[in-house]
């Protein structure tokens, strides 16, 4: 029987194996936020401990720090600074790398790995940070840990994991013009719901996968999470390798091609048996819009929201009731005519070059809503160099958006970037959770284009009607 | 961490599915540097009013289940984030014990770094607990030993977990010092591959 892609990764990371327990797996790389890592450091100390591998762990400040131009200076939150502070000397004390606010790496975790070519195929990748599935996009095994976990890898580069189930989800035939990434990952959320994918890893195949850019692969895997599984991954192939070349860490030269070789090798086998698969046909897929207070609870931009009563499982009823409650919206409503307030471009789901090029592309030669704040986070510090190197940035600013800098700001509303009570926003990130972006808040789960669309519309349109 | 062995405790209820852990702590607590802290915030938008008043509404906040550490709750109890501040915050509050139809994979994982037990049972009996529990002061003993689940009169139950979070729980052992034990396999493995960078 062949392998998986998992299977293989798994395989050649194995440090030990004994029945009935956890295996114990070795990690390549590992990054570190100011968020999930104090408490880990501060064990590490307690115990007198040190990290086994420093090379292997790279750090960055993303989740609080402000994205305004008063960055550079002191923190104004406290709390926020004190935790930026302690990261700054757990880095220093360690030594470990740190792509601090001032730097060009600095971004998004799990922006900045993949653009500086940390993230490589074949690799176990972790990170106190549920979206480290991202990192699969590249045929790796990627996924979020706790902070005990974070420390147990600081201490010995490895983690006790037991083995997942693999999963594969098959999207079969053409996606249709205008239809993205991102509208993928909704649609599989909205068909295996937010649990569809617990205990498993899941990868995704087929021809549309094959069609994707590095950053759509990244926005589907990155969303793996939102269908609960720990982690999801596409297999290298020449669009990686080709996206991966020149990047910093990247091997180059003839070792660049010597790791092209190997590379290819993570693939499942023709043979490779999954515990489960999942087709889901592309044809029928349309810009989608969230609608509820969990990534499942999509419909179609053509469609509606629906009636709570159709749903057959009753808990699915009571959370659909509960979710428009909150999101003040009626069922029969059209997606279409739902207003909003503001519309965020950024996070780690959705703020690459590539997306926000596409968004630009929507917002050329427009303004913005007058009822409308629209805002745009680049994923990364060099993200917003390179789009402003071709421009992108006065475009969004003629059409009225704010251009900031990099940070997940307002996909978590740690920092000063919130929404008020009762306001609705059009989000490229990736949870919509009650209160994610701002107690009171609503969130709408988008694609970069639909959300720039929304925002000179006031209200959600059907960006392959944009003209 | 501390040992589990045997608990008894009062159950209290969240009648809701897909609790998710912006719900269980809230972002703008997560900027603490210990690991300590949380309780007091935890469920926070839904435990507090304006100006921090308890919301009477909030089932939580009744009397009834002040000194509740066992909660039962919905499937897919702790799905999104990985913050290991929600079994934090729940620990801190009182619960040693979540019983759902099911759990999100990495925050069941972080609970057991924490001796929090997370028990998986059939949504007909996660109801009939739920039920139990909402309408008087209900009492259930956990024992991790034998895997059963029983109250005064004659419920009992049986519940599945893995041999190795099991053996840790009762010793109350941290997965850095087994690892630790392992440390000529690691450096073993290690030798035999390239550095990466
Ligand atoms: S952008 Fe959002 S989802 Fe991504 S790492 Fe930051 S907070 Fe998490």
């Amino acid at each position: 029987m062949g392998l998986t892609m998992f299977d293989k990764i798994w395989r050649d990371h194995l440090v030990f194996e004994s029945s009935g327990k956890p295996a114990l797996i070795y990690i390549d790389l590992h990054l570190v936020h100011e968020v999930t890592s104090p408490q880990a450091f501060e064990g590490l100390r307690l115990q007198n401990r040190k990290v086994r591998r420093p090379e292997l762990t790279i750090s960055t400040v993303d989740h609080n720090i402000p994205t305004d131009d008063t960055r550079n200076d002191e923190i104004k939150d406290v709390i926020a600074r004190q935790q930026v502070e302690t990261l700054r000397k757990n880095c220093k004390d360690f030594g470990v790398t740190l792509y601090d606010i001032d730097s060009n790496a600095q971004g998004i975790v799990h922006v900045i790995g993949p653009e500086q070519g940390y993230t490589q195929p074949g690799m176990t990748i972790v990170c106190g940070d549920s979206h480290t599935s991202t990192h699969g996009a590249f045929g790796s095994l990627a996924f979020g840990i706790g902070t005990s976990e974070v420390e147990h890898v600081l201490a010995t580069q490895t983690l006790r994991q037991n083995k997942p189930k693999t999963m594969q989800i098959d999207f079969v035939g053409e996606l249709p013009l205008g239809v993205t990434a991102k509208d993928m990952i909704l649609s599989t959320i909205g068909k295996i719901g937010t649990a569809g994918g617990t205990g498993y890893v899941i990868e995704y195949t087929g021809n549309a996968i094959r069609s994707l850019s590095m950053e759509g692969r990244m926005t589907i895997c990155n969303m793996s999470i939102e269908a609960g599984a720990r982690a999801g991954m596409i297999a290298p192939d020449d669009t990686t390798f080709k996206w991966m070349k020149g990047r910093k860490f990247v091997p180059s030269g003839e070792s660049y091609e010597d790791s092209i070789k190997k590379w290819r090798e993570y693939q499942s086998d023709k043979d490779a048996i999954f515990d489960t698969k999942i087709e889901i046909n592309c044809s029928e897929l349309e810009p989608y819009v969230s609608w509820g207070t969990n990534p499942g609870q999509v419909s179609k931009i053509t469609d509606s929201i629906p009636y709570p009563e159709t749903f057959e499982d009753p808990v699915d009823q009571e959370s659909a009731n509960r979710a428009m409650d909150y999101m003040g919206l009626k069922p029969g409503t059209n997606i279409e005519d739902i207003k909003i307030d503001r519309a965020f471009i950024g996070s780690c789901t959705n703020a690459r070059l590539e997306d926000l090029r596409s968004a630009a592309e929507i917002v050329k030669g427009k303004k913005i809503s007058s009822t409308v704040r629209a805002q745009v986070m680049p994923g990364s510090t060099l993200t917003k160099i390179l789009a402003e190197k071709e421009g992108l940035d006065s475009i969004f600013i003629d059409a009225g958006f704010e251009w900031r800098n990099s940070g997940c700001s307002m996909c978590l509303g740690m920092n000063p970037d919130i929404l008020i009570p009762g306001e609705r926003c059009a989000s490229t990130s990736n949870r919509n959770f009650e209160g994610r972006q701002g107690k009171g808040g609503r969130t709408h789960l988008v694609s970069p284009t639909m959300a720039a669309a929304a925002a000179i519309a006031g209200n959600f349109v059907d960006v392959r009607n944009w003209k | 961490m501390e040992k589990f062995i045997k608990h008894e405790g009062i159950v209290a209820p969240l009648d809701r599915a897909n609790v998710d852990t912006d719900q269980i702590i809230p972002k703008q607590f997560l900027k603490r540097i210990e690991r300590t802290g949380f309780g007091e915030f935890a469920f926070f938008d839904w435990r507090y009013l304006e100006d921090g008043i308890l919301n009477p509404d909030f089932i939580l906040n009744d009397t009834k289940y002040k000194k509740a550490s066992i909660l039962v709750s919905g499937r897919n109890f702790g799905s999104g984030s990985s913050r290991e501040h929600a079994p934090w915050a729940l620990y801190e509050m009182g619960f040693k014990v979540i019983i759902a139809p099911s759990f999100a994979d990495i925050f069941r994982n972080n609970c057991m770094q924490n001796g929090l037990l997370t028990i998986v049972l059939d949504d007909e009996i996660v109801d009939l607990i739920m039920a139990n529990s909402t309408k008087s002061i209900y009492k259930l003993t956990i024992d991790l030993q034998k895997q059963t689940i029983k109250d005064s009169e004659k419920f009992s139950t049986t519940f599945e977990i893995d041999s190795f979070r099991k053996e840790c729980l009762i010793e109350g052992l941290d997965d850095i010092d087994l690892s630790f034990r392992m440390e000529e396999e690691i450096s073993n493995f290690e030798s035999l591959r390239a550095p990466r960078w």
